[in-house]
């Protein structure tokens, strides 16, 4: 069976078979595949022997380098430490009406503030911070628990409707599907409250006279017998123009009929002191711009 | 078809039948209110619907004894149509997807159809439909041919066959339904990979009854990559996939392996199934169809020896270069990086098999778009282990590590080297098995490459582009020492390059369309073969007509 043919093209003899007609040449392996054999494993043994590798039971060889990764991040992390540490001190130290008279300190607190904010609020209040359905604008705009920096230094730690002890709640009833009012009391008010930020509350009283008297029994409590909202409860002005989830009527109609219980996780444990008073800083500078 | 089973064959397959439709019962009866009823319910209806045109046939004569005169076909026939199949539909899901990132809504907006269950409904359907189906038609086919003797009965080819696409449906709708393990390119429950392992075992059983009654005294390069492949894949698969289910009426288990050891585990197969699953299958169908179509020999016979076990010993070690810079132990990073380094020798070094191979044939690979799909192929072979080799090294891992360059790397092989290789296959076989002149349309095969290339060529692009530069935006630090770029503005960079992957995508989409509609019109409208070709008997006196040919 094995008769070796020689190969027109390439001179090569075979190896003298064959399967389904396919032939294979003897060739021999070129030797530029043996010299980066020899390269590679080379390389390997001496990375090999420079970095840790070889398993001994509890431990392993630490290689001649004495290069440990977590050693190596660790220096790292700590170098960046020290670098920031002037201004982090700042950070602890002034209140909010002091950083922002410095301008060294509000700098560091713009760039970080932007990537911190990035990282981890952009997802909802948008990379600009200028809000998204449901979420609120925070760098203009009205904001229902208050616009001073203590004050967003707060929702920030604790969130609304969140898990925290502390958490800031607010639940807008479903007036509609809970019975609470019938849907013509509902569409009255919401006509009323339409009407509100857009001819003002005068104009709106005279021509929803019946949707006031509702207001006034129902809405007033939170939002107040004026609409302008209060930020102890997280209620909002309905008299501006900010709405959290739209002011068209069928908005309206949606928010009063099925009611809103919208939430922002805390991020005390996540962020800590720290972060939380620069995001604060961050967002109080970007309202004022 | 069914006709073509000896009577003891179909009594057989009944019997599978009977058993799968009342496991399937039971898990459909049983398993109330969990997902497993879904599943049992869809195994039983699958099974019925095998059982009845089996039961019709039942009592018919038994076939011809002339049928053992000729290989036997059917099976590969039924492959590659399923092969074809799943590429369509899995590229499919693919391009949607590739659009989804760039238009995040849309979706059909339930949840079967979020990008989080498409995702592996893609990965499956191309790797184990459309790479699976291939590598099983095409190994029935050259295991009979090379080892010149006929499968050794009819009835455990199609169980590996049907059995291996029900493994596959049983995971694409498992993923829509929720059900899902979460290890990727694993993710399958425990009952469906238990089925797999009975489907895979019969595989390696009827390989080597095969083998053993061979006609060749020695074994051909591509059998023994086949083999390679269904072996440790074998292995992978059951060591990877050992977990404890919730109970037996629940499709949830839980891993074995927890932590970095689970991790490990996962990339150990992982990395191994590229290898053995994407490589060494495929390069078994190289290894057969690539000299075949050119009317070459083998370029050297000593470097197919070199590469494979190069290959098979080298891989083995080399799945913890996807945990660079994890709480993977630094050692075990050494040991993945090191040996991904000198595994790119006996790559290269099988690449250049094929190509050199191609030396006195290159005129053909110019003229034949079949054979320039297998010429691409092993171009993409050497590029994409070349990128492999070199993204393990832990320093580039850091840039490339988490960014759309895996993405691409993964496409630069699985397009451009698997797809390539298979669809050359299919496009040489297909006219041999249903005994045409050839396929119906040469025009369509060639609009096919084209189309293939093109889309391989700006998909990879795009993603090299898209991955360095989120690389670098995750790296990039202010004077201030600040991070310059958050997330979110690195998934806004990627807009451009989402949008011409995607367009990639959908270009090499194209192609497999073409390639369906080529399939139907070769089967239904080309002209049949000769008489001489379409008889392809055992034992053919063994002409010289490759060496010939080539002269």
């Amino acid at each position: 069976m094995a008769l070796e043919e020689r190969d027109p093209v390439t001179g090569r003899l075979t190896t003298g078979h064959q399967w389904n007609g396919i032939k294979e040449l003897n060739t021999p392996v070129p030797r530029v595949v043996y010299v980066f054999l020899i390269l590679t494993i080379t390389f390997g043994l001496v990375y090999a022997l420079c970095m840790p590798a070889i398993p001994l039971g509890r431990t392993y060889t630490k290689g001649i380098l004495g290069y440990d990764e977590r050693t190596a991040v660790q220096r790292d992390l700590e170098g960046a430490a020290a670098a920031k540490a002037p201004w982090h001190d700042a950070l602890d130290r002034l209140d909010y009406r002091e950083l922002a008279a410095d301008p060294v300190v509000m700098q560091e607190i713009r760039e970080t503030g932007r990537f911190l904010f990035g990282q981890n609020c952009a997802a909802c209040h948008g990379i600009n911070a200028s809000g998204n359905r449901g979420f609120p604008n925070l760098a203009g705009g009205a904001l229902n628990w208050g616009d001073t920096p203590e004050a967003i230094e707060q929702t920030i730690r604790v969130g609304v409707n969140s898990s925290h002890p502390e958490s800031r709640i607010a639940q807008m009833p479903a007036f509609g599907q809970d019975g609470i009012l019938q849907r013509p009391e509902v569409d009255a008010v919401v006509a009323y409250v339409h009407d509100l930020s857009r001819e003002g509350i005068d104009a709106s009283r005279q021509r929803h006279p019946a949707g006031q008297e509702i207001f006034k029994a129902q809405c007033a409590a939170c939002h107040g017998a004026e609409a302008r909202g209060n930020s102890d409860l997280g209620a909002p002005n309905l008299t501006d123009r900010t709405w959290l989830y739209g002011g068209d009527i069928q908005t309206i109609l949606d928010t009063v009929w099925q009611g809103r219980q919208g939430q922002m996780p805390s991020w005390e444990s996540r962020l800590g002191a720290r972060n939380i008073k620069l995001l604060s800083a961050y967002v109080s500078s970007l309202r004022k711009e | 078809m069914i006709t073509n089973l000896t009577a003891s064959e179909r009594r057989g397959a009944l019997l599978i039948l009977v058993v799968m439709a009342i496991v399937g019962l039971f898990f459909a009866a049983a398993g109330r209110g969990d997902p497993i009823a879904l599943h049992g319910a869809l195994i039983m209806v699958v099974a019925l619907a095998f059982a009845f045109p089996v039961m019709g046939h039942l009592y018919d004569p038994e076939p011809s004894a002339d049928r053992l005169d000729t290989y036997y076909d059917d099976p590969s026939k039924v492959g590659m149509i399923l092969t074809f199949a799943w590429a369509a539909f899995a590229m499919f899901v693919g391009d949607w997807l590739a659009w989804m990132m760039v238009e995040p809504t849309w979706t059909t907006g339930s949840a079967w159809s979020s990008f989080g269950r498409l995702r592996p409904v893609h990965t499956t359907g191309v790797i184990f439909g459309f790479g699976g189906n291939g590598l099983i038609a095409t190994s029935f086919y050259v295991m009979q041919r090379t080892c010149r003797v006929r499968l050794p009965d009819q009835l455990s080819p199609w169980f590996v066959l049907l059995g291996f696409n029900l493994f596959c449906l049983l995971a694409v709708t498992g993923y829509m339904l929720g059900i899902t393990q979460s290890k990727e390119y694993a993710e399958p429950e425990w009952y469906a990979d238990l089925w797999l392992v009975i489907v895979w075992i019969v595989y390696f059983v009827l390989y080597l009854r095969t083998l053993a009654r061979r006609e060749e005294p020695h074994i051909y390069v591509a059998n023994w990559y086949y083999m390679a492949f269904i072996l440790v894949v074998a292995m992978l698969h059951i060591v990877n996939n050992l977990a404890v289910p919730v109970s037996f009426l629940s499709a949830k288990s839980h891993s074995l392996f927890s932590g970095v050891q689970d991790a490990l585990t996962e990339w150990w197969y992982g990395h191994n199934a590229v290898a053995f699953f994407l490589t060494a299958g495929f390069l078994g169908m190289m290894y057969y169809y690539l000299p075949i179509r050119a009317g070459r020999p083998i370029f050297s016979y000593r470097m197919s020896i070199i590469s494979f076990w190069g290959i098979t010993f080298m891989y083995m070690w080399v799945g913890s270069h996807h945990l660079h810079h994890t709480a993977l132990p630094q050692w075990v990073q050494t040991l993945g990086m090191s040996f991904s380094l000198v595994l790119l020798v006996p790559s290269w070094a099988s690449a250049a098999n094929a190509l050199l191979t191609l030396n006195g044939a290159w005129h053909r690979v110019r003229d034949d778009a079949t054979l320039r799909f297998m010429m691409i192929a092993a171009v993409f072979y050497g590029l994409t282990t070349f990128e492999g080799s070199f993204m393990a090294i832990r320093s580039v891992n850091a840039l490339s590590h988490y960014t759309d360059w895996t993405v691409g790397h993964v496409h630069a092989g699985a397009l451009g080297w698997v797809a390539m290789i298979t669809f050359g296959a299919l496009y040489a076989s297909i006219p041999w098995l249903w005994k045409k002149e050839r396929m119906y349309s040469s025009f369509l095969v060639e609009l096919h490459f084209w189309l293939a290339l093109s889309g391989t060529v700006i998909y990879v692009f795009a993603l090299w582009n898209a991955g360095i530069i989120q690389g670098l935006m995750w790296r990039t630090y202010t004077e201030n020492g600040n991070l310059a770029y958050t997330f979110l503005d690195s998934v806004v960079a990627m807009t451009p390059y989402y949008i011409a992957r995607a367009i990639g995508g959908l270009l090499f989409l194209t192609g497999a369309l073409a390639g369906c509609l080529n399939l139907y019109l070769t089967i239904r409208f080309a002209a049949p073969a000769t008489e001489a070709l379409s008889l392809m008997p055992l034992r053919d006196p063994v002409s010289d007509a490759v060496i010939q040919a080539a002269e």
